[in-house]
């Protein structure tokens, strides 16, 4: 009898769930493969600099000064002669480790906070989301300008600062995402059962909030790195010795009169990764939403 | 010469994944003064026959193979858009399925009624604007002057299909198109609107196309009436034609899915298995308490089936709920076997959830998504310790065969299922407990009505062979006749007429419980079915 | 209306209440005060200083000093422009600043809208991949790399524009707005495009065709509305980012506006002017949040009821 059911089970069809029509969608979207694809390069080099850069860090050439991009020096060097692709490199570790620490934080505090109200519900619920609301309306752009400002030019507390700016939306979406799918009658159902609170977050609602939390959290990666250029650029953001593509594009646009190169390469490296993580975003939106694959 | 005349209309669409043939070459026609009514369940393509006549199916995807639709002797097919959209909203005109989503929310509903007058006329806004007030009024909505001027959200359900109604009229159309306009209404509405569209057509001698999924809603006032399955009419004929001789096994299988008569064997004893006393559940919505189960007291018998009927609003559903502890309870006790379960918790909740179980509406809501069967199945069994993890899964195998699916989808997601087999899904977990007491709350109502017959035998069966008590929650009084022993009306959050099913049909006591009867759809059938 | 309104502003007091607060105490609590870096300040001067600005008064009196004065809509004096007030400053820079705002709102709405509507129209053509391609160039291309970029090639490249200064040359007005507003077009394009595919999705757009309206009224009286409400809501979110945008634009094309005020201030540590441009601008960007709100309920029959009565 049991040797039975264990056939019957082999035989069984496999399903396909919804996180594997959603990879094959993905992988029909190219925009987005390519978003990936990059994303994953990205990664993989700054993760490597140290070993695969080209010059060390700083390693200065005072009488090569500025130079166009040439064989020694694919993308050129600065005015003290260090090789740009280098900066870039260097500076890419540090603008995608923003991106990455940032969002975490944001992606701690927001599940947390949205997945709480939206379970609890009731006052709790209304208390907490007032509070994302008054937090929406602050300014928090000048806000992280003056922290930036009383505090000094802190790391830490840049990432800080901007995962606490970036929380408030995704706190919204998963309590969304949550108070949506309470209403579910599966989740009815898992309550009929005798299931607890607990396994009901873990099993039936979290797996099913997953989807627009991934996305978010892919789109959050970009507007978190812009956050950090804007700030280098304007001086308030990662400062010398260490170096960011948004303070390598600040230094650029200094003297992109003479040296165009130093503005457009490190420029162009930032475009291509927010598009690439744009594109993600877009794709993973598509094929993630159950919405859209409905009909 | 008929009003229209479809000959060979054929519609097809292009997909990635080939072309899907939606309506296979099918010919019918409407005469001025008369109703067609064009039956089929979801897919079988009425709808979109309708829809490519006048230009409102996207094409592409979808594409007209063949055929001719003569109107006036003008053939449809061939005309242009921009000359079809002169004999749009002018000459024919529509009204849709749900008039919540059909009216602009944005608009007054004056607005948007003189549109199709001031646009095909060039009649002044302040004259179409008259025209509109004595339309609605002749549609029956009350305080035209004013109402003219609210938003479609300021009126309710039935009051907004009569105002769709009055739209479609605004032109003195000669053929009007109804698809399903009264699916998305409680009984007696749909009563109301059927008579006002039958009315309106006869003193104005319009053509209608009635498109619907039901049988028994066309019984009462179709002429002619053709029958669609998978993109062809495989039967017409006249009403009598249809329901006294049909003759295509799909028709017959149509008429014996209309749930008529009472039921066969119905239990007689006084084993009380769950009291309901002054039972009532108040909801706390933005600051205004709304009463939906008020004072309601009454027994359910071990191994019985009690119908728990009402409209939309009328408590039914929250009745089951709070008897299963699904929303918080307000006041009252519910007895189940000599327990009450509304002071229940922890622990003794939880084996008492054993006992009580649920089938709930939606079988695309009811089921996660990311589970598949064997998990959905498992999970009941391995957390009230019914089945160990070796042996849990020749349990679900059981249970599958039970409710009717095959083996092999064991390892399959709710998505890859039809409403029908989800449903069979959500029954095998309700009864993965072997619970005593089933809730089900309208579980075939999403479904189309073959499959709703299907599911409702499932169900008897299953509550014999597990010797089930159930409260069986439904809108539709013909269902809950076919299968309770007991009826219960609700109106408002109180009862209004208990009794069993013969006594309710045969002489209802109350004046709402007798309004309820004389709108089920389908009087001419009488009370046994022409097929059995 | 007028209740709802009301009622917002009440709610929007204690919103500016804590940004002052909270402006006040980090200001103060940051290391260092504003006269250390002066070298050789002899200590009776200072003195002076410090009771000038109230700086030797216990904190919170001088919290609630600053709350008095700025009840008479007075922002203090500048701590780095002796003899100006911040006042002034802010009634120098505004001006200028507004006028860019304007311009790049515009830039913004128009072209942003138009270009989403279009897309809408006919989705997953070139008429929707051409206006989404740029959309999304926009959204990736930061205004700081945008605006040296437009300067490289329109100013010095082709010398069509001048690059710097504001209402000194004609035509220099035209690179500060379009590079601020690019970003907010591009993404009111996204908006404002998802918002009519939706719409357009709509039973109701499909009721209006049955009407037989020409496809253009269907658009324009059936589908513009709902289909607009996001980027009206959005409104509020843009302004604040412009603001801040207004930094980055008025470094890079040396504007005299407010936000070049306010990183000089940053880096100057002109703690009041710091201090009275935040209080100004958060003001600024909580009314205009709730101007949005309530121009988009108000757009919403169904959230209508919430302005009292019958609309």
């Amino acid at each position: 009898m049991n040797t039975d059911v264990i056939t019957d089970i082999a035989q069984a069809e496999e399903g396909t769930s919804l996180w594997q029509d959603a990879w094959v969608r993905l992988r029909k979207n190219h925009l987005a493969v390519f978003g990936l694809v990059v994303l994953v390069t990205m990664i993989v080099i700054a993760l490597l600099t140290p070993w695969i850069a080209p010059y060390a860090y700083d390693a200065q050439n005072l009488d090569l000064g500025a130079s166009p991009p040439s064989a020694a020096h694919w993308l050129g060097t600065d005015v003290f002669g260090r090789d740009l692709l280098t900066q870039i490199m260097y500076g890419g570790r540090i603008s995608l480790a923003v991106g990455f620490i940032a969002t975490s934080v944001a992606l701690l505090i927001g599940v947390t906070w949205g997945a709480i109200a939206g379970y609890v519900g009731g006052r709790t619920d209304a208390i907490m989301m007032r509070l994302v609301d008054i937090l929406y309306a602050l300014p928090f752009m000048i806000f992280i300008v003056l922290l930036m400002v009383v505090f000094g030019r802190n790391m830490v507390l840049l990432f800080l600062a901007i995962g606490a700016v970036e929380w408030l939306t995704m706190a919204r979406i998963m309590r969304g995402q949550v108070q949506s799918l309470r209403q579910q009658e599966f989740v009815e159902a898992a309550v009929s059962l005798g299931l607890s609170p607990a396994t009901i977050i873990r099993r039936h609602l979290v797996p099913n909030a997953l989807g627009p939390i991934i996305v978010y959290t892919t789109l959050t990666i970009p507007s978190v790195m812009l956050l950090e250029a804007f700030l280098s650029f304007l001086g308030l953001g990662i400062q010398p010795p260490q170096t960011s593509w948004g303070l390598l594009i600040s230094y650029g646009a200094e003297t992109m009169e003479e040296y165009p190169w130093l503005l457009i390469y490190p420029g162009l490296t930032l475009t291509i990764t927010l598009f690439s993580l744009n594109f993600l975003g877009d794709g993973l939106r598509d094929a993630l939403d159950v919405r859209g694959s409905k009909d | 010469m008929a009003l229209l005349e479809v000959k060979d209309l054929a519609v097809s669409f292009v997909t990635r994944n080939g072309v899907n043939k939606a309506v296979d070459g099918i010919s019918f026609s409407v005469e001025s003064g008369k109703i067609t009514a064009i039956i089929g369940e979801s897919g079988s393509g009425k709808s979109v026959a309708c829809y490519s006549m006048l230009g409102l199916v996207p094409m592409p995807p979808g594409r007209i193979d063949g055929g001719s639709a003569l109107f006036n002797r003008q053939d449809l097919l061939q005309m242009s858009e921009s000359e079809l959209r002169k004999i749009r909203g002018r000459d024919i005109a529509m009204i849709f399925q749900d008039p919540m989503t059909c009216l602009n929310p944005y608009m007054r509903i004056g607005e948007q009624m003189i549109e199709p007058l001031v646009y095909h006329r060039g009649v002044s806004k302040a004259e179409a604007m008259a025209r509109a007030v004595e339309l609605l009024g002749e549609v029956g909505i009350r305080d035209p002057e004013t109402t003219v001027n609210n938003y479609p959200h300021e009126f309710s359900g039935g009051m907004r299909q009569r105002v769709m109604i009055a739209m479609a009229l605004i032109n003195e159309p000669k053929l009007l198109i109804a698809d399903e306009p009264t699916t998305a209404l409680d009984v007696t509405i749909q009563a109301q609107i059927l008579q006002l569209i039958a009315d309106l057509q006869k003193s104005r001698d319009i053509g209608v196309i009635f498109i619907s999924h039901d049988l028994a809603v066309v019984a009462d006032i179709a002429d002619e009436i053709c029958v669609m399955q998978t993109g062809t009419i495989v039967e017409k004929g006249d009403r009598a034609a249809i329901f006294d001789h049909a003759e295509h096994p799909y028709t017959q299988k149509l008429l014996a899915a209309i749930p008529s008569g009472g039921k066969e064997d119905t239990v007689e004893h006084d084993d009380t298995l769950v009291r309901v006393e002054n039972l009532r559940t108040w909801f706390n919505a933005e600051g205004q308490i709304v009463k939906a189960v008020d004072d309601v007291s009454f027994d359910i018998r071990r191994g019985e089936v009690l119908g728990l009927v009402g409209e939309s609003g009328s408590g039914k559903s929250t009745i089951g709920r709070s008897l299963l502890r699904l929303v918080p309870v307000t006041g009252g006790t519910v007895t189940f076997d000599d327990t009450d379960v509304t002071a229940l918790e922890g622990r003794a909740l939880k084996d008492m959830r054993r006992r009580m179980q649920m089938i709930f509406q939606d079988p695309f809501a009811s089921l996660n998504p990311r589970m598949t069967v064997f998990d959905t199945l498992a999970e009941p069994l391995l957390l009230h310790g019914i089945e160990n993890r070796k042996s849990v899964a020749q349990a679900v195998l059981k249970l599958m065969d039970d409710v009717g699916l095959v083996r092999s989808a064991v390892r399959k997601y709710p998505h890859e299922f039809s409403g029908g087999q989800r449903q069979r899904i959500a029954i095998g977990r309700a009864l993965a407990t072997r619970p005593e007491f089933v809730v089900a709350d309208e579980p075939v109502s999403a479904l189309d009505v073959t499959i709703q017959a299907q599911i409702l035998e499932l169900m008897q069966e299953l509550g014999r062979e597990y010797g089930l008590t159930m409260l069986f929650v439904s809108h539709d009084l013909a269902v809950v006749r076919h299968l309770a022993d007991r009826i219960i009306v609700l109106y408002q959050g109180r009862i209004v007429e208990e009794g069993s099913g013969e006594q309710l049909f045969t002489t209802p006591r109350e004046a709402y419980t007798q309004q309820l009867l004389s709108a089920i759809p389908g009087h001419s059938l009488g009370s046994t079915p022409a097929v059995s | 209306m007028g209740r709802f309104l009301a009622i917002r502003l009440l709610q929007a007091i204690p919103v500016i209440l804590a940004v002052i607060t909270v402006t006040f105490f980090l200001v103060r609590v940051a290391p260092g005060g504003p006269f250390d870096s002066e070298k050789a300040v002899l200590p009776e001067v200072k003195a002076a200083l410090e009771a000038q600005y109230r700086l030797d008064l216990p904190l919170f009196q001088q919290y609630t000093a600053y709350l008095g004065d700025l009840a008479q809509g007075d922002f203090g004096p500048s701590f780095k422009y002796p003899g100006r007030s911040v006042n002034e400053l802010i009634g120098a820079g505004l001006p200028v600043t507004a006028e860019l705002g304007l311009y790049a709102l515009l830039i913004a709405t128009v072209i942003g809208g138009l270009a989403g509507v279009i897309a809408s129209l006919r989705p997953n053509t070139p008429q929707d991949y051409i206006p989404m391609a740029l959309a999304m160039i926009g959204i990736c291309m930061p205004t700081f790399l945008l605006g040296p970029l437009l300067v490289l090639l329109f100013g010095i490249e082709l010398e069509w524009l001048p690059v710097s200064g504001w209402g000194d040359i004609p035509g220099d007005k035209l690179l500060p707005s379009i590079t601020l507003g690019a970003a907010y077009a591009a993404y009111i394009a996204r908006l404002s495009r998802a918002g009519m595919l939706e719409v357009l999705s709509q039973d109701y757009i499909r009721t209006a065709r049955a009407k037989g309206l020409p496809e253009w009224q269907v658009v324009v009286k059936h589908g513009l509305r709902g289909g607009l409400l996001p980027v009206v809501a959005f409104l509020g979110p843009a302004f604040a980012g412009l603001l801040a945008g207004s930094f980055v634009v008025e470094t890079i094309f040396q504007i005299p506006g407010l936000g070049r005020f306010y990183v000089q201030a940053a880096f100057n540590r002109d703690y009041t002017m710091i201090l009275g441009t935040t209080v100004f601008l958060s003001t600024l960007i909580v009314l205009f949040n709730l101007l949005s709100d309530v121009l988009a309920a108000w757009l919403n029959p169904r959230l209508r009821h919430q302005f009292g009565g019958k609309a």
